[in-house]
């Protein structure tokens, strides 16, 4: 496992995938901070609850490769003939991406202390936002993992993991369309968003569901990934 | 140290590999040979654990490649058809990563070298694998078979993309490796697997047909003795004079290859031997043999007889052969055959026409290829 997360985390920075996340992360994170800055407020909040929305586009594009090249090269040959569990396999790569993305999130602790120059801010509030997005964040990727490991080509998992993201996001929307006598399906789709449980933490409030729904997000996405690699042996 | 025990595999309805048996001992060197899409990749992944049987086992070493996957993959070093590389990264750090994949224990710096050195890529270990030739490409897959020095090297056409030089120096690493290592090897080219191997189990259409050493199937599947001959005379006469020789089955004319003279196919009871009376009768009438040469099955001949249509005969054949070994042994004592002839005519299965498939035993072959290139092998 670890040999596959150095190896993963390794080619972020050999070829431009990497720097191209971070890059557009530090950015937008920056246009909403200096934002706040303009605004006169220690309120950092904004920028994590925006932050959904860039997620959204860039988590897909750094899950597209992990799993469909390995396919498309045969380079899964390689990996599945090792003495390494599948597990292990999918554990290396989910963890590269999210030691990515845990690394552009750091940005964050960098607006804060910035922050407490002008004022004390609420770093309570803070640390829940950041735990709040890194588990959310960890949750996607899991989710776009899975979708990169359904498909051979980068363009499909990138397109399909953008659908997915979406989808979570608009998934209050669509309840809320839903016709009266369906009101028990809209509450469960409601309960499925990703949106309304980030806004939870963005307002400082750390729910334990919350917490335990998306790491149960992450485990279930992960383990059907385990499954579809191991299908895939067996068809 | 490898049990094959009934291997089947469908994909889908398509059934690709269909109860196939086999063991290979340590320190052998098992050619794996047939025609494209017999099965022979499948089986490989099979062996290796990349994809599953539908049904039947796999034993490395005594590890289950099911059971106990991570223990049996341990063991093996495998190069797939199209070697798993990251195109972005260098040798080396290609090569490191495979090492920690593989959890060895050996020093690192020193064991990537010394297998870079085997393979001959000591000098490109610091470049992208993407800007090196499909020969180093080839040779770095090698490399990665080999990092911990596996028990069990599983090698898929180890040799493709090689230019003739290299084929030899592989061919050359196979060997020694297979002093320490037990290998199976892959191929569609017959010579390489002839040079290599110690044994061979053919397999065509998912099944096996045969498994045995060349030496071996070669004596089994000969029934006949063919030699063609080549006279200067008058073509008539030497063909009224050859087809009165005692034990003489059948006189072929081949045509005027050179200026007055004539080639002849010659069959004979497999009993007699008529080389001797041959050259007596003819020189006794003057005329001057210009070669002479015997025909015995070439491997290739084996290949083609037991993947093509006749691979149902051929298959009674060798099934009929244990029985009459005594008498095939006694044949050969009465009629010593000569080494391999160096043309062979051969019916091409795709287009029909009669080839002349042999080959060096030194240069790459593929069977169907174009007639221009086996052609240029012959004149060799």
């Amino acid at each position: 496992m670890l040999s596959i997360f150095k190896r993963e985390f390794n080619s972020y920075f050999t070829n431009p995938m990497g720097y191209v996340f971070l890059a557009v992360f530090y950015f937008f994170s920056g246009m909403y901070f200096s934002m706040i800055l303009k605004y006169n407020t220690t309120d950092i909040t904004v920028v994590f609850s925006y932050l959904f929305q860039v997620l959204m586009f860039i988590i897909p594009l750094l899950c597209m490769r992990l799993m469909s090249d390995e396919k498309r090269q045969k380079t899964d040959q390689l990996l599945l003939t090792s003495p390494v569990s599948i597990t292990g396999l999918v554990m290396g790569k989910f963890l590269a991406a999210l030691a990515i993305y845990a690394i552009g999130l750091a940005v964050t602790v960098v607006y804060a202390i910035i922050l407490s120059f002008f004022a004390t801010p609420e770093w309570a509030v803070i640390v829940g936002n950041i735990f709040g997005s890194l588990i959310m964040g960890a949750a996607m990727i899991a989710i776009c993992l899975l979708i990169s490991a359904c498909t051979e080509s980068q363009i499909i998992a990138a397109i399909g993991g953008l659908a997915a993201m979406l989808m979570l996001w608009l998934l209050e929307n669509v309840a809320s369309l839903l016709p009266d006598s369906l009101s028990w399906l809209g509450n469960a789709l409601s309960q499925l968003s990703f949106s309304s449980r980030y806004d939870n933490f963005c307002q400082g409030i750390l729910n334990i569901g919350d917490v335990l729904f998306y790491i149960s997000a992450i485990v279930v996405f992960l383990f059907f990934n385990v499954r579809v690699i191991e299908k895939r042996r067996w068809s | 140290m490898i049990e094959v025990k009934n291997l089947t595999k469908y994909y889908g309805d398509k059934h690709a590999v269909d109860g196939i048996s086999f063991s290979v001992k340590q320190g052998e060197i098992l050619g794996f040979l047939g025609p494209n899409g017999a099965g022979k990749s499948t089986t490989m992944n099979i062996l290796t654990g990349y994809i599953s049987s539908t049904s039947g086992s796999v034993s490395i070493d005594g590890f289950d490649i099911l059971d106990n996957p991570i223990e049996a993959k341990q063991k093996i070093g495998y190069l797939p058809e199209l070697p798993p590389l990251y195109m972005d990264m260098t040798v080396q750090s290609y090569l490191g990563f495979v090492y920690d994949l593989k959890k060895c224990k050996i020093p690192k710096k020193q064991h990537i070298d010394e297998v870079c050195r085997r393979v001959k890529i000591d000098h490109v270990q610091n470049r992208l694998i993407k800007n090196l030739s499909k020969g180093y490409r080839q040779r770095v897959g090698m490399a990665q078979a080999l990092i911990g020095n596996p028990e069990v090297l599983i090698l898929d056409e180890p040799t493709v993309g090689l230019d003739p030089m290299q084929i030899i120096e592989i061919r050359d690493l196979i060997k020694v490796l297979g002093e320490r290592h037990t290998v199976i090897l892959s191929s569609h080219i017959l010579s390489e697997v002839q040079a290599v191997c110690d044994r061979l189990v053919i397999i065509n259409g998912g099944k096996i047909v045969a498994d045995d050493t060349a030496e071996s199937l070669t004596r089994k599947l000969s029934k006949d003795f063919r030699y063609i001959i080549r006279v200067e005379g008058p073509q008539a006469d030497i063909q009224k004079t050859l087809s009165s020789i005692p034990g003489m089955k059948e006189v072929l004319f081949n045509g005027e290859k050179e200026p007055g003279a004539y080639e002849f196919s010659l069959e004979s009871d497999p009993t007699l031997d008529i080389r001797r009376e041959v050259f007596h009768r003819i020189v006794a009438r003057n005329w001057t043999i210009l070669s002479f040469r015997s025909t015995e099955m070439t491997l290739e001949d084996i290949f083609l007889q037991l993947t093509t249509g006749d691979s149902a005969a051929a298959e009674a054949t060798l099934a009929t052969a244990d029985a009459t070994a005594d008498a095939t042994a006694d044949k050969e004592d009465e009629a010593p055959v000569e080494a391999p002839i160096e043309a062979v005519e051969v019916v091409n299965p795709e287009t029909g026409e009669a080839e002349d498939v042999s080959k060096p035993l030194s240069a790459p072959e593929i069977i169907g290829e174009t007639k221009d290139d086996t052609e240029n092998g012959g004149e060799e």
